[in-house]
């Protein structure tokens, strides 16, 4: 039994213009310990697709149905039609975030001790000194000098990588089984991106915990996942372990991800690829493939195949693809 | 805390600079009015030209408008003398000039207006900090729903009617028809002759001002909380697991807290410089009043001295949210 298992994750948005699909249907399990990278563009669902299950989004005009089931000490739960005050236990314990910009991430008008020991105080019944020397510790552990001094600080009086330093080590307060990663090095400097994914690989192996990885950068998945899932306009595309996907990505969608990104062993003066024209709009999406408008193998396939829905389905072991070129097991080369 | 001090320090320079400013432009602006100070100083039917130049030159006014600014500054701080021999009346320190209408030293009219204004204003700053911010956070928390509706409806009603009409339909309903009131009709009791009295006149003017106000601070309030959930920092909150209480009482009316105060302190030093409609019709002796009043005579020493009054009170008030803000955002402190 996995530790997450989401299953047909639907989320709906209700918009002046119209209803929008933002989440449909996705299903997915996440292991103990394990790297899951949750890769896709701006709209493809892949950040509400969790925000979702965790309670994050506006209540009001927005739908949300399926089930995700997390393990947790008392057994079992659903995460969803959970009531607020059940959900409010399991964030920041169970299972814990960290966001793209630690800047607007963290309160400007409080210290980050006093953010900190909040974390901890909200699911522990203990005396403020021991959430604070939980603070001290956990600093330390991310790697802020003087962490003792650095509690009365605020977040403007730190740099972008500190900030989300600080921000890891606010999920890590309560020992969570979970921490979903979402863009957490998309703000961020080059060289301080890779001290973060190298922190954030550390303190997975320390805290055994599961990481949902959320990144629009394949380069940030190759060094940091074990799977990948592809999220295109509402809808996993494909899912894989990481040396599956890189070595053979089976959708066109995936392939010109791949392809618009700069690699070392693909020698100079080879340009680089983009996916022609925009993510679908998720008004009425239709029932056709949402890709086949940029789809560079459209032409392989009959008239009108493109009008359905593909499904999604196993290729061979672990590694599904939703793409109707994959429709019968010939054409898996 | 040494940033803080050299903040507030250089903070209170500034101000000084601008009092001066102002205080400097107000007093430019009367020296050049179509009016003639000497002509006023003997009465409205005054027509005597020897008794008008003989004061002209008694109390300066034949000098240059900055030679008359500086004995103005200099009676500020020393007090001044009017007149000579019999007829001398000293003004003492901070002496804003003498009304020869009121036969007064114009500080003494502002010192018996002052409390009454203050009363006003501290009384109604309660009232409408706890109508608007509460109603605010009650019309943000439930969104759409039938609260958000009913506080629609106060806000247009409260903007929409003015407050003489206000104070008026109080006065018809609770002092008027209403024979059991313990309301005066008008008129203002010093807290310390009569601390019921004081409180029972100035009731019906806090609610007449209270109302309108209210109304613009519920809308305020409303509109920043909804603002600000949408912040990062507020997702952050309710990620950790904290409850709504905490996410909507500490990190959400934290944020709230700078704007809020701003408009609060400022609002509460303009009605220090009179609230001239309430003042009016509750036929309270307070600054707004005294301007009135002076307008109307065109009692020049005291118009200068209200309106630089006024001033002051928006400009110290400005240095001292300054202030408060390093105290409220420490990215303030640098």
């Amino acid at each position: 039994m996995a530790l997450l298992s989401v299953r047909d994750l639907r989320v709906q948005f209700a918009t002046p213009d119209g209803i929008v699909d933002a989440v449909s249907g996705v299903s997915f399990d996440l292991k103990e310990g394990e790297t899951l990278a949750i890769v896709g563009e701006s709209g493809s669902g892949k950040s509400v697709t969790n925000l979702a299950y965790m309670g994050l989004l506006p209540k009001t005009r927005t739908t949300i149905t399926g089930s995700v089931v997390l393990k947790t000490e008392d057994g079992e739960v659903d995460l969803i039609g959970m009531s607020v005050e059940d959900l409010r236990k399991i964030r920041g314990k169970d299972v814990a975030m960290i966001f793209q910009d630690p800047m607007s991430a963290l309160h400007p008008y409080y210290s980050i001790g006093d953010q900190l020991i909040e974390a901890h105080q909200a699911h522990n019944e203990v005396a403020k000194e021991v959430s604070r020397d939980r603070a001290i510790e956990l600093l330390a552990l991310v790697g802020v000098a003087n962490p003792d001094e650095r509690l009365k600080a605020y977040p403007h009086q730190f740099s972008g990588g500190m900030r989300q330093r600080v921000m890891i080590a606010m999920a890590l307060m309560n020992n969570p089984k979970v921490l979903i990663a979402d863009e957490p090095t998309t703000a961020l400097d080059v060289t301080v991106q890779a001290q973060i994914l190298k922190l954030l690989r550390d303190i997975q192996a320390k805290f055994k915990m599961a990481v949902i990885l959320i990144t629009h950068d394949l380069g940030v998945v190759a060094g940091a996942a074990d799977r990948v899932n592809v999220m295109y306009g509402g809808r996993l595309v494909e899912s894989a372990s990481v040396n599956d996907l890189y070595e053979n990505p089976l959708m066109p969608y995936t392939v010109g991800l791949l392809d618009s990104i700069p690699r070392m062993d693909q020698g100079h003066g080879k340009r680089l690829r983009a996916i022609p024209g925009q993510p679908p709009s998720l008004i009425q999406l239709g029932s056709g493939c949402a890709f086949a408008a940029r789809c560079s193998r459209k032409s392989e396939l009959p008239n009108g195949k493109c009008e359905t829905s593909p499904e999604l389905k196993a290729v061979s072991a672990g590694h599904l693809v939703r793409c109707h070129l994959y429709d019968s097991k010939e054409s898996v080369k | 805390m040494s940033g803080l001090l050299a903040y507030i320090s250089r903070r209170l320079g500034v101000m000084i600079l601008i009092l001066l400013a102002v205080s400097f432009t107000v007093y430019l602006i009367f020296s050049f009015l179509p009016y003639d100070p000497a002509s006023l100083t003997c009465g409205k039917n005054c027509a005597d030209p020897e008794i008008i130049a003989a004061n002209r030159i008694r109390l300066g006014y034949d000098k240059p408008f900055y030679e008359q600014y500086w004995v103005f500054l200099v009676g500020l701080f020393a007090g001044r003398t009017y007149g000579e021999g019999q007829a001398e009346i000293f003004c003492a320190a901070p002496s804003f000039g003498y009304s020869f209408q009121q036969n007064s030293c114009v500080t003494d009219l502002v010192g018996n207006a002052i409390p009454v204004t203050i009363s006003l204003a501290i009384g109604s700053l309660i009232l409408w900090l706890v109508m608007g911010v509460g109603l605010g956070v009650v019309a943000a928390k439930f969104r759409g729903k039938i609260w958000d509706t009913l506080s629609t409806a106060f806000v247009l009603v409260g903007t929409s009617l003015p407050t003489f009409l206000t104070g008026l339909i109080l006065i018809v309903f609770f002092v008027i028809k209403a024979p059991w009131s313990p309301f005066p009709p008008g008129g203002y009791t010093a807290p310390d002759v009569d601390i019921v009295g004081w409180f029972l006149s100035l009731v019906l003017p806090w609610i007449t001002l209270a109302f309108a106000y209210a109304a613009i601070y519920t809308r305020f309030v409303r509109s920043q909380i909804l603002e600000i959930s949408t912040e990062d920092y507020i997702r952050t909150a309710r990620a950790k697991g904290l409850s709504e209480g905490v996410v909507l009482g500490k990190h959400t009316m934290r944020a709230a807290l700078a704007p809020i105060v701003t408009m609060a302190g400022l609002d509460f030093a303009g009605l220090l410089g009179g609230a001239i409609l309430t003042e009016a019709i509750f036929n309270l002796p307070g600054m707004g009043r005294l301007s009135l009043n002076a307008v109307v005579d065109i009692d020049l020493p005291i118009i200068v001295a209200t309106t630089i009054l006024a001033a002051t009170i928006v400009v110290v008030m400005n240095a001292i949210l300054d202030i408060v803000y390093a105290f409220i955002d420490p990215r303030v402190r640098v």
